[in-house]
C-alpha cells in the first residue's frame, strides 16, 4: 500500500457564530491521522460571515473559506454539492463529517455523489499497515464494527465525544484560502431559527447538575431531586424521556438534541446512559450515578457509581447533605 | 262512599303516571344489549330471599340497617293492606272484608306504624345531623321520608279516629284497638267519623301521590331492585365474560344501548346509599371518581338520551351530552382499582365494575390510552410481560437455585406453576420466587413451571380494556398449556389465579367458555392454598416456630373475589405466629391500589394518600405487630414503597408468607 | 395529498444480541426484529398529515420476520395501503436499501406525483453506511431534509415547512417543494394506540401487495472486518452499603472535591 499523500478535510461545523465541539474533535483525531500518514490536514467552513470561524483552526494546515450569504443555514445537499468541487479540486481522499443533527445527511449525499463509501457513528480511526480501519459502534453501541476503507478513501461521520476536543484548539495562525465556488439553487430554503422556550434556569452554566432518568417513574417524585438540587445549590435536569413527558421543560434536556453540560458535579438518578444522552453530560467533571441495574450503560461514564434504589438513596442523601451543612 | 267516582280518578290517573313511566323505562331495557341471567333459577330465589327478604347487607352498617329492615317489611305490610284495600274500594262489589277489618291486620299496622316513624325518625336524625359520609343528600330523599311518614301517619290517625267513632265496645276487640281507643276518645264521634274520612283521603292521595311519583324518584329502587337481585350474577364474580351476549365485547360501551339490560338496570336499583363510596379506596385517597357516581351518570345519560321523544330526532347529537368525556370523564375511569369493594358492599347487588370495564374498552378502542398505559400494553404484547424484557429471561431467576425447576413443556408434573410477571422478572419478588420454590422442593411438590411459553395471565389486561390482547394472551397461554402435561394449577400471584380460575375455561363451566384443555377440570389454587395444603397434610414440617405478631392483608383477587381467606391464615397459625386481624379484613379488606392496570399508570395529580399508604397506617396503628403479610407480588411492590413514603421503615416490615414458611421449616 | 411511508424492521436491542462464528455479522437465532423507531413515528406523523389535510396514505416495507404484523397495525392505524417488497433482504445496508425503495418508486404502479412526500424514520440504529433517506433523495432526485419534528403544510400557497431539530433545544424551520423526502426524528405527537382487536379484525379485511423487485445490483457497499462487543471500560467505582452509609460516602467524595462545603 503506498504512503497515502492525498488529504484529509474536516468539514467545519458551526452554529450561529459558535464553533461546535465535534469539529475540534475532529481536527485533533484528524491531526494524528495526517501526522502519521504524513497526509495535510484541511478543514472547510461554509457559512456567512464565518471570517471568525476559520482563524480558531489552527491544528490545520490549510483552511478554505467559502463565505456567501446564502450559506447561512445551508442544506445538506448545497453543502454536498461544494464538499464534491472541494475534494475534486484539492484531490480529497478523506472526508471527516460531524455526526450531529446540524450535518445529518451530508455524509450520504457525498458518498453517493462521489460514488465513495460512507461509515457512519465512527468512534476511532487508526492505521494498520497503510490501511485505515474505522471503527464504529452500532445498535446504541452494543456492538461494535471495523471497517476498512478501500485505498483508504471515503466519507466518515465522526460521532460526537469520540475524541477529545482540547488538544485541537489552538492559538496558530492558520493559512486561510478564500475559495470560489458556485452555490447552487437550492430547493430547501432556511426560513428561521426558532428558539427554545426561555427556561428558568441554563442549565449550561450550573456548576451542580442532578440529573434524573426514566428511574424517577412519576411527575410527583421530581420534587424530591428538586430538594437535593436545592440543598446542594445546584439544578435539574433530565433526559429525553423524562421531557417527553412533560414533567420537566424542554430547557432541562440533556443530550444530542438538548444541552450539552459539564458541570462540576453530575449527579444522576434512574439515568440509564443511552448514547444520545451520554453525549451531552461526558465531560463534566465528577459523575455519581444512580440506578438499579448493575448493567447500566451510565456506569461506562460515571466516575462513581451506586447500584441501588434511588428511592432509598435519594432521601438518606438529602438528609445527610442538610445536617452537613447544618453543621458550619 | 262520598267521592267514588272522585276515588277512581285520582287512582287511574296515578297508575297512568306511573305505568307510563315505568313502560318506558322498561322499554329502555328493552333496547339495551342482552345478557342471559336466567339461569340458575335456585340460586336467584335464594338471593332473592336472601337479600331482598333479609336485607342482608343492609345490616351491616347495622344502626340504619336495622332501621330500613323494619322500614322495608313495614313497607311491604302498607302496600299490601292498601292494595288489598284498593280492590274492594274500587269495586265494592267483591266478596271480600277490607284489610283493617281483621283485627291482626290491625295490630300489626299499628306496631309497623310505630316501629316504621322510629326508623323514619332514625333515618332522619341521621341524613341532618349525623350523614356518613357520601351519602346523597338531597330534595328527592326528603320528600320520600315525608311521604312515608305521611302514609303512616295517616294510618295511625284513620285507626284511631275510627276506633274513635265506633265507640267504646266495638272499639276494643284487640288490645290495639283498645290502646287506640284510649289515645283518641278525647274525640267526639261524629267528629271522629269526619276526621276518619279526611285521614282515609289524605292517605289515598299520599300513597297515590308517591305511586305516581316513584318512577321519577331514585325510590324507584323499591320496584327494581328485587329484579336486580333477582338477576344478579350468580356465577363467577372474577369473570367479565358476559354469557348470551352476540356483540364483540372488545368494542366497549359509548352510549346507553351498548351496555346490557342488566347493566342499566343499575341505574334504577340504586337508592344512592352511598355505601359503594365508603368502601371505595380510589375515592378515599382522592381520586376523583365514585361508584356510586358512575351509576348516576348512566342514569342521568340513559334519561336524558333515551327518553328523547322521536321529534326530537333532529336534534339528537346536538345538546346531548356524551356519556363518556362529557358526564364521565376519562380520568375517572382510569382510577379504578377493579377492587370489588363497592360491588361486595352494594345491598342492591348492582355492578358497577361491568360498566367500568366496558366504557374503558370503548377508550381503548380509540386509542385514547394514556403513553404509559400504552407503553406496557405495547410490551405485554410484544414480549408477553409487562416490564418489557425479553421473553426468554422468563426463566432466568431460576438458575441461582442449587435444584433445576422442571419444565412442564418437555415433562409431566403433578402441579403447573404459573409464576407471573412480577414474580419472574422484578428483582425484588424474584428472591420471593426462589424462596417459593425451595418450599415447594422442601414439600417434594411435583411442579414445573413453562419458562418462556407462559405469558402474562392477562386479568389486568383485561381490566383495563384491552379485550383482544386478553384474547391472544388467552390462546397463546392456553396453547402453551395444551402441550404440556399437569393435572394442577397454582399461581403466585391471585390476579393470575382470578382470571385462570374464572376465564380462561379450565373449570369446565366457566361463563360461556367450553372447556378449553382437555374434558377433566383442571383445579386452579393459589399457593397459600397448597402451603395449607402441604403443612396439613405433613409433607411439608414445620421446625420452628416463629412467634411473632403479625398482621395479614387480604388481597382482593384471592378473598373478595373468590372467597379464599382462611388457608393463608391456617398457614400463618401453623407458623406459630399470633395473628391480630386488620381492623378492614377478609371481605372488607382494603386495597393496595395495583389492580386495574393502576400499577401501570401515574398517580392523579393531587390525591392526599395512596391506598397503600392508607393501609401501611392501618398496620402500623396495631399494638404490637411487627410485621404485615402479604399474599401478592403487587402487594409487596406497592406496600414497601408505601413504607418508604410514610417513614414507616423502621416500625413495620412487609414480608411474604413464602418467606416466612421457608424460615419456619429450615 | 400523497403520502408514502417506507418502514424497516431492525434488530430488537431488549434480546442479547450476539455476533456470529463468522465474526462479521449477527447470529440470527436469537435475533427479533422490531419496527425502526423513527420509522414508527414517520407513520404517526403521515396519519397526522392525512387527519389535517386528507390524502392517502401509502406504508411500504421490505419484507422481514413479523413485517405483516407492522403493516396490519399500519392499516389499523389508519393507513390506506400496505406493500411488502418481497426478497430476502439480510444484513442489507442504507444505499441498498435506498436503492430498493428507489426502485419501488419507479415501478409501474407506483410513480413520484407532484404531491408525493416520502416520509421514513430520520435514522435508525443500524445505520453503519448512513441514513436512508439521504441517499433515496440523492436517487430520486428530490429535496430532502432530516431530524424534522414537525411539518406544516400550507395548502393554499402549495408550500411545505418542515422543522428540523438541531441541539440545545433550538429549531430551524426550511421550506421545500413537493415531492421531497423528509427524515422524521419524531411525530408531532407521540405514535397512537391500536387496539389489538382492531389489528386482529384489519387482518381479516385488509391485504398487503406482494412487490417483487427486479434484481438490483447491489450497490458496492463496506465490507465488515469484523464485529465485537465493548469492553467494559472505564467503569464508575461502586460503592457498597446501605443507603446510609452510601450517601456519607458520596458526601466525603463530595468534600474532598470542594464541591459541598464552602
Amino acid at each position: 500500500m503506498k504512503i497515502m499523500q492525498e488529504p484529509i478535510l474536516v468539514l467545519a461545523e458551526h452554529l450561529k457564530g459558535n464553533i461546535a465541539d465535534i469539529t475540534y474533535e475532529m481536527l485533533g483525531a484528524a491531526r494524528r491521522l495526517a501526522d502519521e500518514l504524513k497526509a495535510p490536514l484541511y478543514s472547510v467552513v461554509f457559512g456567512k460571515d464565518v471570517a471568525p470561524v476559520a482563524s480558531h483552526l489552527g491544528i490545520a494546515d490549510s483552511v478554505f473559506v467559502l463565505d456567501h450569504p446564502q450559506l447561512d443555514m445551508p442544506s445538506p445537499d448545497v453543502l454536498a454539492a461544494l464538499l464534491k468541487m472541494l475534494i475534486e479540486q484539492k484531490k480529497v481522499s478523506l472526508v471527516l463529517i460531524g455526526g450531529t443533527n446540524v450535518s445529518t445527511g451530508i455524509g450520504p449525499k457525498l458518498s453517493f455523489r462521489l460514488n465513495l463509501p460512507f461509515v457512519n457513528f465512527c468512534r476511532n480511526i487508526r492505521v494498520e499497515n497503510g490501511s485505515m480501519i474505522l471503527t464504529s459502534q452500532l445498535f446504541g453501541g452494543k456492538i461494535l464494527s471495523d471497517v476498512r476503507l478501500p485505498e483508504n478513501r471515503g466519507v466518515v461521520s465522526v460521532y460526537p465525544g469520540s475524541f477529545p476536543a482540547d488538544v485541537a484548539r489552538s492559538d496558530r495562525k492558520p493559512s486561510v484560502e478564500m475559495v470560489d465556488l458556485p452555490v447552487e439553487e437550492t430547493k430547501v430554503i432556511f426560513k428561521r431559527y426558532i428558539e427554545p422556550e426561555t427556561g428558568d434556569i441554563d442549565i449550561t452554566k450550573q456548576d451542580i447538575l442532578v440529573s434524573v432518568g426514566r428511574g424517577i417513574a412519576t411527575a410527583d417524585n421530581v420534587a424530591m431531586v428538586e430538594e437535593l438540587a436545592n440543598v446542594l445549590g445546584g439544578a435539574v435536569c433530565a433526559s429525553r424521556p423524562v421531557i417527553d413527558q412533560g414533567w420537566l421543560p424542554l430547557s432541562r434536556q440533556v443530550g444530542k438534541s438538548g444541552m450539552t453540560v459539564k458541570p462540576k458535579l453530575y449527579l444522576s438518578f434512574g439515568v440509564s446512559g443511552a448514547p444520545e444522552h451520554v453525549e451531552g453530560m461526558k465531560d463534566s467533571g465528577l459523575v455519581i450515578s444512580v440506578n438499579t441495574d448493575p448493567n447500566a450503560p451510565i456506569f461506562g461514564v460515571s466516575h462513581y457509581g451506586v447500584c441501588a434504589d434511588l428511592f432509598d438513596v435519594l432521601p438518606a442523601l438529602v438528609e445527610k447533605i442538610k445536617t452537613h451543612k447544618g453543621k458550619e | 262512599m262520598p267521592g267514588y267516582v272522585l276515588f277512581w280518578i285520582a287512582t287511574l290517573l296515578a297508575f297512568v303516571l306511573f305505568g307510563r313511566r315505568v313502560l318506558a323505562l322498561v322499554k329502555l331495557l328493552r333496547r339495551a344489549r342482552p345478557e342471559n341471567r336466567f339461569d340458575r333459577p335456585g340460586k336467584r330465589v335464594r338471593y332473592f330471599v336472601t337479600y331482598v327478604f333479609g336485607q342482608k347487607r343492609l345490616l351491616h352498617e347495622y344502626v340504619i340497617g336495622f332501621a330500613h329492615f323494619l322500614i322495608f317489611w313495614g313497607f311491604l305490610l302498607f302496600a299490601g293492606t292498601f292494595a288489598w284495600n284498593l280492590l274492594k274500594w274500587l269495586f265494592p262489589f267483591l266478596p271480600i272484608a277490607y284489610a283493617d277489618d281483621a283485627g291482626i291486620i290491625r295490630i300489626l299496622l299499628v306496631l309497623f306504624s310505630v316501629l316504621v316513624l322510629i326508623s323514619l325518625c332514625v333515618a332522619a336524625v341521621r341524613r341532618a345531623f349525623f350523614p356518613p359520609p357520601h351519602l346523597q343528600q338531597s330534595w328527592d330523599a326528603v320528600i320520600i321520608l315525608v311521604l312515608i311518614s305521611l302514609v303512616v301517619l295517616t294510618t295511625l290517625f284513620a285507626l284511631g279516629f275510627r276506633a274513635a267513632a265506633l265507640g267504646p265496645e266495638e272499639a276494643t276487640s284487640t288490645p290495639v284497638d283498645g290502646l287506640l281507643y284510649s289515645i283518641f276518645s278525647g274525640v267526639p264521634a261524629h267528629s271522629a267519623e269526619g276526621l276518619y274520612t279526611l285521614m282515609f283521603w289524605l292517605h289515598q292521595l299520599v300513597v297515590l301521590g308517591f305511586l305516581a311519583y316513584l318512577p321519577y324518584s331514585k325510590h324507584m329502587h323499591l320496584l327494581a331492585s328485587p329484579f336486580s337481585v333477582l338477576f344478579a350474577n350468580v356465577k363467577r364474580l372474577g369473570s367479565l365474560d358476559v354469557s348470551g351476549s352476540k356483540e364483540e365485547a372488545s368494542s366497549g360501551s359509548s352510549k346507553w344501548d351498548e351496555f346490557t339490560w342488566r347493566q342499566l338496570l343499575n341505574s334504577f336499583a340504586c337508592a344512592e346509599c352511598g355505601r359503594c363510596d365508603r368502601a371505595c379506596p380510589a375515592l378515599n385517597s382522592g381520586y376523583k371518581l365514585s361508584p356510586r357516581m358512575i351509576v348516576h351518570h348512566l342514569k342521568e345519560h340513559l334519561l336524558e338520551a333515551g327518553l328523547r321523544r322521536k321529534g326530537d330526532k333532529a336534534s339528537e347529537g346536538n345538546g346531548s351530552h356524551p356519556l363518556i368525556g362529557g358526564i364521565v370523564s376519562e380520568a375517572e375511569l382510569w382510577a379504578y382499582t377493579t377492587c370489588y369493594a363497592c360491588m361486595e358492599r352494594c345491598p342492591v347487588l348492582n355492578e358497577h365494575i361491568p360498566l367500568i370495564i366496558n366504557m374503558r374498552r370503548y377508550l381503548v378502542g380509540q386509542g385514547s390510552v394514556d403513553s404509559t398505559l400504552q407503553q406496557v400494553l405495547t410490551k405485554v404484547s410484544r414480549y408477553g410481560n409487562s416490564l418489557g424484557q425479553s421473553d426468554r429471561m422468563r426463566g432466568k431467576w431460576t438458575q441461582e437455585l442449587d435444584f433445576t425447576i422442571k419444565d412442564a413443556r418437555k415433562e409431566p408434573v403433578e402441579y403447573l406453576w404459573y409464576v407471573g410477571d412480577y414474580a419472574s422478572y422484578d428483582p425484588r419478588i424474584q428472591n420471593i420466587t426462589r424462596t417459593t420454590a425451595r418450599v415447594f422442593q422442601k414439600a417434594g411438590l411435583d411442579f414445573g413451571i413453562l419458562f418462556e411459553g407462559e405469558r402474562n395471565s392477562g386479568n389486568d389486561v383485561r381490566r383495563i380494556g384491552e379485550e383482544g390482547l386478553f384474547e391472544i394472551l388467552k390462546e397463546k397461554n392456553l396453547q402453551a398449556m395444551k402441550q404440556a402435561k399437569f393435572k394442577m394449577i397454582v399461581t403466585t400471584d391471585p390476579h393470575t389465579y382470578n382470571t385462570l380460575k374464572n376465564e380462561y375455561g379450565l373449570n369446565g363451566t366457566s361463563n360461556g367458555g367450553q372447556n378449553s384443555l382437555r374434558n377433566g377440570m383442571i383445579p386452579v389454587k393459589h399457593y397459600t392454598e397448597v402451603l395449607d395444603e402441604l403443612i396439613h397434610e405433613g409433607k411439608l414440617k414445620i421446625t420452628r416456630a416463629l412467634n411473632r405478631t403479625v398482621a395479614y392483608h387480604d388481597p382482593c383477587y384471592l378473598g373478595r373475589y373468590n372467597g379464599v381467606y382462611d388457608p393463608p391464615r391456617r398457614v400463618l397459625k401453623a407458623l406459630g405466629m399470633r395473628l391480630v386481624e386488620m381492623p378492614r379484613n377478609r371481605s372488607t379488606s382494603y386495597c393496595c391500589g395495583a389492580g386495574g392496570g393502576r400499577i401501570w399508570m401515574e398517580d392523579q395529580p393531587g390525591i392526599k394518600e395512596r391506598p397503600a399508604e392508607n393501609r401501611i397506617r392501618e398496620a402500623v396503628s396495631l399494638q404490637g405487630v411487627q410485621t404485615l403479610v402479604a399474599a401478592c407480588p403487587k402487594d409487596i411492590v406497592m406496600f414497601q414503597d408505601a413504607l418508604k413514603t410514610t417513614g414507616n421503615e423502621g416500625k413495620l416490615t412487609v414480608k411474604d408468607i413464602a418467606d416466612l414458611v421457608y424460615e419456619a421449616i429450615e | 395529498m400523497d403520502i408514502v411511508v417506507l418502514l424497516r424492521m431492525v434488530p430488537d436491542v431488549v434480546e442479547e444480541l450476539v455476533i456470529a462464528a463468522d465474526g462479521r455479522s449477527l447470529d440470527t437465532q436469537w435475533l427479533r426484529m422490531r419496527l425502526s423507531d423513527p420509522d414508527e413515528h414517520a407513520l404517526e406523523e403521515a396519519i397526522i398529515l392525512k387527519e389535517k389535510h386528507n390524502g392517502t396514505v401509502t406504508v411500504v416495507a421490505m419484507e422481514a420476520p413479523e413485517v405483516d404484523e407492522v403493516l396490519f397495525t399500519a392499516y389499523a392505524k389508519g393507513a390506506d395501503k400496505a406493500a411488502k417488497l418481497s426478497g430476502d433482504w439480510t444484513g442489507i445496508q442504507a444505499p441498498t436499501i435506498a436503492k430498493l425503495f428507489s426502485s419501488y418508486f419507479s415501478s409501474a404502479n407506483r410513480q413520484l406525483g407532484s404531491e408525493t412526500l416520502v416520509l421514513l424514520g430520520s435514522q435508525a440504529i443500524d445505520d453503519l453506511e448512513g441514513e436512508v433517506a439521504p441517499y433515496l433523495s440523492e436517487m430520486l432526485g428530490v429535496p430532502y431534509v432530516g431530524v424534522v419534528t414537525g411539518i406544516r403544510l400550507d395548502e393554499e400557497n402549495k408550500k411545505m415547512t418542515a422543522i428540523k431539530e438541531f441541539a440545545g433545544g433550538l429549531r430551524g424551520e426550511f421550506e421545500l417543494p413537493l415531492p421531497a423526502v423528509l427524515g422524521i426524528q419524531a411525530a408531532e405527537k407521540p405514535p397512537r394506540y391500536v387496539p389489538v382487536a382492531k389489528v386482529r379484525s384489519v387482518m381479516k379485511s385488509s391485504k398487503i401487495e406482494n412487490v417483487e423487485i427486479s434484481p438490483l445490483e447491489s450497490v458496492a457497499g463496506l465490507s465488515i472486518d469484523r464485529l465485537f462487543t465493548p469492553e467494559a471500560a472505564g467503569r464508575a467505582e461502586m460503592l457498597e452499603g446501605p443507603p446510609e452509609e452510601v450517601s456519607a460516602r458520596i458526601i466525603e467524595i463530595l468534600v474532598e472535591r470542594g464541591l459541598v462545603g464552602r
